[in-house]
């Protein structure tokens, strides 16, 4: 553990709260997670787990004060496109598909190719996003060639290509919110697979869901969220996943942590 | 490891279950051309049908070019405005503020013009004119939220008015002889008198076609029209993309307003009134969603040349002219049906 203390976090939040209206959805919560680490952050609905994720994304921006780090530098005018080009995907929990459009547009939204002249590098999407597929997804035995639409797709398929998008662009982070919702057996264990090699690459990965025996397997430490507030920070080899039960439901009946 | 096996197995997947019987289509192949172009096919097949029923009706009148030159010379006068609104009913918005923005953006252009200002320079204030106009409603709508409907009924108003202020009620004659090289780049007549304004329709047709296809602004017109939260999500800038479409329409409708005033030769300052329903008309009968997120240039030019052959043809066909609106109202019913039974058909 001592060497890990010297070691740059790849995103460090210090101090950082959202508050909508009169609501704090999340407050002071310091957090980091390092490279090659996965961070299960576990916690009620409404316990703050797609705010915070939103708000390291630059999707909402923190209240004054808040600070967030990647890498050690500190990130000013944060935004969704800046988190993307640094290295910041997610998987989001409403997948954040457009149902009417091609796999292609989808898999490149906000992040679109251009060659020459600054035009859209239409045939060269169209191939990537089909090799991906092949590559990548696995979901399905027949290949899907890139030009149908989202909409022509099972749960498990636009899972898929959500996943396929985060995997494309080289992210340093991936952040998986409820990847298992409304998956098959098959589909959930091939994302957990997935989750296991973001950590064999070597990059890091925060992983949300409400189920337990999803989470524990694959991750190293585990952050619980309760009302908006850190409860509980542990390293996953240091809690039996009985204690952990235990402690999850004593902290939803008295709102204190004790494992 | 082993607990994620035992628990894993224990979860229900009714989900996946639907989710199977829904995927029908064979997706290994691209979808087939009546999927992805059965709409425009549509759109083409009335066009083609209402030309042959003016044809069978008054073949004398239809077998000469006079009345396509008639056509081709009014048509433009909305159709032009209609390519660019395409891309502002894709996002899922409106605009029913262009024809005053036609009047506003001309005032500059006579103000400059007469304040000794050079040709180039007074055509170029009147397309900024109607770009910030247009940037006002971008921001107003995709800023503050406003509803697109309400708030370009609302500076639909003030642009009139302030037009009508400006130049005290009153019209500008457009015919000092130094006006004439714009004259005739935007209304001249071409090999066989083809109104110039029609050349104009085909440029900005290409070239609206090849933005909404092939930029990054384009893409990201119809990933905001099907799902904005999707496309925030994903980085895409939703406000400046709704500012950039509003301001589009701002200076394609300066351009027509020179277009149409060049036509008569004269700035009546009541410009632009009676272009909003036949524009607004030849995008959706054009088969843009009037839900957002699909819609095609090349579809918005078969409807706007639907609506002007209407305009054209119905009186030439020799049908009582008090009929016109009701053929009208007629055509633009069934093709809009048409369009929801195709894409009911083409989705499952």
């Amino acid at each position: 553990m001592s060497d890990t203390a010297v070691v740059t976090p790849v995103i460090e939040l210090k101090n950082v709260s959202k508050t909508f209206g009169e609501v704090q959805s999340i407050k002071d919560i310091d957090f980091h997670i390092n490279a090659g680490e996965i961070v299960g952050l576990l916690g009620d609905n409404g316990a703050g787990k797609s705010t915070l994720i939103k708000t390291i994304m630059g999707f909402h921006t923190p209240d004054p004060g808040g600070e967030i780090y990647f890498k050690g530098e500190l990130l000013k005018d944060w935004n969704v496109h800046k988190a993307r080009d640094i290295g910041i995907e997610t998987v989001y929990q409403e997948r954040a598909l457009c149902d009417q459009q091609s796999i292609w547009r989808n898999m490149f939204m906000g992040r679109e190719r251009r060659g020459k002249l600054g035009l859209l590098d239409v045939a060269g999407m169209r191939k990537e996003a089909a090799r991906l597929m092949s590559e990548h997804m696995g979901f399905t035995s027949n290949a899907v060639h890139p030009e149908n639409t989202v909409m022509t797709m099972s749960g498990g398929e636009k899972q898929g290509v959500a996943i396929a998008r985060a995997l494309y662009f080289h992210a340093e982070v991936v952040i998986l919110d409820e990847p298992t919702m409304g998956l098959s057996l098959s589909e959930t264990k091939k994302t957990l697979n997935f989750i296991r090699s973001i950590k064999e690459a070597g990059k890091s990965a925060i992983f949300i869901d409400h189920n337990i025996f999803h989470v524990y397997p694959v991750v190293d430490r585990i952050i619980i969220l309760d009302r908006g507030s850190i409860a509980a920070s542990l390293v996953k080899d240091e809690i039996p996943i009985e204690n952990l039960m235990e402690g999850l439901q004593h902290l939803a009946r008295t709102g204190s942590w004790s494992a | 490891m082993a607990i994620d096996e035992t628990y894993l197995a224990q979860e229900p997947s009714g989900d996946s279950r639907a989710d199977a019987e829904e995927v029908k289509a064979d997706r290994s192949k691209p979808p087939s051309v009546w999927r992805r172009f059965g709409l425009q096919i549509g759109i083409g097949a009335v066009g083609a049908l209402i030309w042959l029923l003016f044809l069978i009706s008054a073949p004398v009148v239809f077998l000469k070019p006079s009345i396509y030159l008639a056509f081709a010379s009014t048509t433009p006068l909305f159709l032009i405005i209609a390519l660019a609104l395409t891309f502002v009913i894709i996002t899922g918005e409106i605009d029913l503020s262009f024809p005053a923005v036609m009047a506003l953006s001309m005032v500059s252009f006579t103000w400059v013009f007469q304040n000794g200002g050079f040709l180039g320079m007074a055509f170029l204030a009147a397309i900024v004119t109607g770009a910030l106009a247009g940037a006002f409603n971008g921001y107003l709508v995709g800023k503050m939220g406003i509803p697109a409907v309400v708030i370009t009924i609302g500076t639909s108003f003030l642009f009139r008015g302030l037009e009508l202020a400006a130049m005290s009620g009153s019209g500008f004659p457009l015919t000092d002889p130094a006006m004439d090289p714009l004259k005739q780049v935007l209304v001249g007549r071409w090999f066989f008198g083809i109104p110039m304004q029609f050349i104009w329709v085909v440029i900005f047709a290409i070239l609206l076609w090849a933005l909404l296809n092939r930029t990054r602004f384009g893409s990201h017109v119809f990933l905001i029209g099907d799902n904005a939260t999707s496309a925030k999500l994903m980085g895409v800038n939703v406000m400046w993309t709704k500012v950039g479409v509003f301001m589009l329409v701002g200076a394609m409708a300066a351009f027509a307003g020179m277009v149409a005033s060049f036509e008569v030769s004269y700035f009546w300052p009541t410009l632009g009134e009676g272009t909003l329903l036949n524009t607004i008309a030849a995008v959706f009968v054009g088969g843009t969603s009037p839900f957002g997120g699909a819609g095609s240039i090349f579809g918005t030019l078969i409807g706007g040349l639907i609506i002007g052959a209407l305009n054209a043809g119905i009186v030439s066909a020799g049908i009582n002219a008090f009929w016109t609106q009701a053929v009208f109202g007629f055509v633009i019913v069934v093709s809009l049906i048409m369009q929801v039974v195709i894409q009911k058909r083409v989705r499952n």
